[in-house]
């Protein structure tokens, strides 16, 4: 399908092919499932909505649920607060959630609806809540829009109101929620308290129970929200999807922020157990030195499969850095890296892990996947690291593809197991030398065909 | 800090009086730092010295999103720190979306956390758009004067305006601090706009009479008190900006029916 695409870089400006990202709204609606008992709401046209939520659903094979403004002509005329005021009444009357998440769309946007203003006009019953995230998308991208709407939690829910609670807020970035699980156990093994948010956990993986809950069981209290503004830190995990509403926390209730790149790998893991043994002063429980060393000896059993083959990286930031670094840590040699998040601290920080690995690479943020596909043809590489998107220059190239971040939508499970902690770095090691040894498998000549690899 | 929203008739003088006023409480030791939302960029062109300033709107497509304070915000008479928000050529695009990416980015940029007195935002014409209401909205701008003369479409569309405070602070925090005179030389003009402005609930801040000076100031491109500080229309711009400065009068105007206005101008302008 993509067998057109010429080798010969030119130079783009007014044209982007194939983005490496989406819409900002479907981050915030995302980040909005990952509170407990939450609707999130969508204020514009319904297309938007569907879209949002038809990709979501696409990742997690789970039912995403969000309402909408539902804007008409009307509404671009005259502004959108009738709408979100009657669906504010709607939603509550007819859905019961505890809290409406309200993310804006491009219409709303530059219609300029005040929605502040709107929310406080609005009917919202004792004890419910309305909240809102700007999300325009000719802005950054999912990952901006993630940001936004956890940022707004804090701004909404955060409160400094009583003597530290002597937890920590873990802020897991836009991961899946069997990353946020890990998350929570990890801080749970080490004896810590913690508050995730947003914790998608148990929303959109929930269980099969023969009953169809809207809201699952899962997600962060708004009690807990509230209460992060006690807590003795947050950590927050990735510069771009989490690192704003750790510094809003940090100056709106004096919650010091700690960020870190996603814990992926070993040094990742490690830096995030070390940030943790910082704050708290616990130590280092058996059970995870037991699993970063089994990570250690499978890294060194296995290093002669990864040694110097050549990477082609591309997704959202936050996971692009972590797993530059983590593949770097496995002998293996990132070459060409992007992201269709813009951003300049995105290769202020890739060139910072290229550099101290003595590795040259192409890197852009902001980039396409038919950038990656030229730079691919100019110098070959023996895997692809991306989201599904990247299937079709897999194809075109003939190169080992692992699925790695969002949206995975034509593989299933992945949003059950984690790739944060010693146990993701385990799975993707063994995600990635797979990948590399069946393809070793399918090209040995019958007399090279080796039982043992 | 006080931020200030300044808003009136398209042509009414807003520019003129925002840089004239700032130059006053420049020159009075204030900080300041003055935001043009206008597409036409020209709110800061006396205070700069010309039209020198690189708009947000062109700085953001000509660099991307990485963009530092210092590429937007110059310093301009008397250190009063000048934007321009900028926006589409005219008959294009979405002039009152580049004044909402403005603020925010000015916002992000961290322009809002220095040490500043006042913030003055010049907008343009009506509030025709929630693009032109961004900076009386989310607890920006305070209060808001509005430049009127005795003309009656002047006052027609001060009237407007007034409905956009009303609707605004009802929910958020603006005020109405009271309405300047651009003087026409429109016959009893200063009684019509001291009534004018007591019909909104508000009141004439300062009556700034019509003087050719201002023009001679303009095409060379200084505020009056830069090009002649010892003129009669200098002390002018300093009795209203002292006038600002000790306001303590903040209303929600009561903006008033059509037929009451035009009564209002048959009683001072015609039969007065």
């Amino acid at each position: 399908m993509l067998n057109h695409t010429p080798n010969e870089v030119s130079e783009r400006t007014g044209l982007v092919v194939n983005p490496a990202k989406t819409c900002q709204p479907i981050g915030a609606m995302y980040a909005a499932l990952g509170i407990h008992n939450c609707l999130p709401h969508s204020h514009g046209s319904q297309g938007c909505c569907s879209f949002h939520r038809m990709h979501l659903t696409r990742h997690f094979r789970d039912p995403v649920a969000a309402s909408t403004s539902s804007f008409t002509e009307g509404a671009s005329v005259f502004g959108g607060s009738a709408n979100l005021k009657t669906s504010i009444k709607n939603v509550f009357s007819i859905y019961k959630p505890d809290v409406i998440a309200v993310n804006t769309t491009c219409l709303s946007e530059t219609i300029g609806d005040d929605l502040p203003t709107i929310i406080n006009e609005s009917e919202v019953p004792e004890g419910k809540y309305v909240f809102h995230a700007n999300t325009p998308s000719y802005v950054g991208s999912h990952v901006t829009g993630f940001s936004n709407m956890v940022k707004a939690m804090v701004t909404t829910f955060s409160k400094k109101e009583g003597p530290c609670n002597g937890k920590v807020n873990l802020i897991p970035g836009y991961t899946e929620p069997g990353d946020m699980r890990e998350l929570k156990r990890i801080a749970k093994v080490m004896g810590i308290e913690s508050i995730l948010f947003p914790d998608t956990s148990g929303v959109v993986d929930s269980p099969m129970t023969g009953r169809y809950e809207m809201y699952p069981a899962g997600g962060t209290k708004v009690e807990d929200l509230v209460d992060s503004g006690n807590s003795l830190a947050t950590i927050a995990m990735g510069t771009f999807a989490s690192e704003a509403a750790a510094n809003e926390l940090d100056k709106k209730c004096g919650v010091p922020a700690h960020v870190l790149p996603l814990p992926i790998g070993v040094k990742g893991t490690d830096q995030l157990i070390l940030e943790l043994i910082k704050i708290t002063g616990k130590p280092v429980p058996y059970e995870l030195e037991e699993e970063r060393g089994q990570v250690v000896d499978v890294m060194t059993d296995t290093h002669h499969h990864f040694h110097g083959k050549k990477v082609a990286i591309f997704g959202d930031p936050d996971h692009v850095i972590a797993i530059t670094e983590f593949v770097i840590g496995l002998g293996m040699k990132p070459i060409h890296i992007v992201t269709g998040t813009p951003g300049s601290s995105f290769d202020r920080q890739i060139n910072a892990i290229l550099d101290a690995a003595n590795i040259k690479a192409n890197v852009k943020n902001l980039g396409d996947l038919f950038t990656l596909h030229q730079w691919m043809k100019k110098e070959p590489v023996e895997l692809l690291i991306g989201n599904t998107y990247g299937k079709y220059i897999a194809r075109a190239e003939d190169v080992p593809f692992v699925r790695f971040g969002f949206p995975n939508m034509d593989r299933s499970v992945h949003s059950y197991f984690p790739v944060v902690g010693y146990k993701g770095a385990l799975r993707l090691i063994e995600m990635i030398s797979n990948a590399l040894l069946d393809r070793v498998d399918r090209d040995a000549a019958d007399e090279d065909f080796e039982l043992v690899l | 800090m006080r931020q200030v929203a300044i808003y009136g008739k398209g042509g009414i003088g807003k520019s003129t009086t925002t840089q004239n006023l700032t130059a006053a409480l420049a020159e009075m030791g204030r900080k300041i730092m003055v935001v043009g939302c206008d597409p036409k960029a020209d709110s800061t062109r006396m205070l700069l010295g010309g039209l020198s300033q690189k708009t947000v709107m062109d700085t953001l497509r000509e660099e991307g999103e990485d963009i530092d304070l210092e590429d937007i915000l110059l310093p301009g008479f008397m250190g009063i720190r000048c934007v321009e928000s900028g926006g589409p050529e005219p008959g294009v695009g979405c002039a009152g979306r580049g004044i909402i990416t403005s603020i925010n980015m000015l916002e992000s940029l961290g322009a809002y956390e220095s040490d500043l007195d006042y913030v003055f935002y010049d907008v343009l014409g009506d509030v025709v758009c929630g693009g032109f209401a961004m900076p009386i909205r989310e607890g920006k701008a305070q209060e808001i004067y509005i430049v009127a003369s005795g003309e009656l479409m002047a006052l027609y569309a001060a009237n407007n305006i007034a409905k956009g405070i009303q609707k605004y602070a009802l929910s958020g925090g603006v005020r109405l601090g009271g309405i300047i005179c651009n003087s026409r030389n429109v016959d009893e003009e200063l009684e019509l706009l001291t009534a004018f402005a007591k019909e909104l609930g508000s009141h004439l801040i300062h009556f700034v009479p019509r003087d050719n000076i201002v023009q001679r100031a303009e095409i060379n491109r200084k505020a009056v008190i830069a090009f002649d500080p010892a003129c009669t229309q200098a002390d002018e711009y300093r009795t209203l900006a002292s006038s600002v400065e000790n306001n303590d009068m903040f209303v929600v105007p009561k903006p008033m029916h059509t037929d009451r206005l035009e009564e209002l101008m048959m009683e001072f302008g015609i039969l007065g």
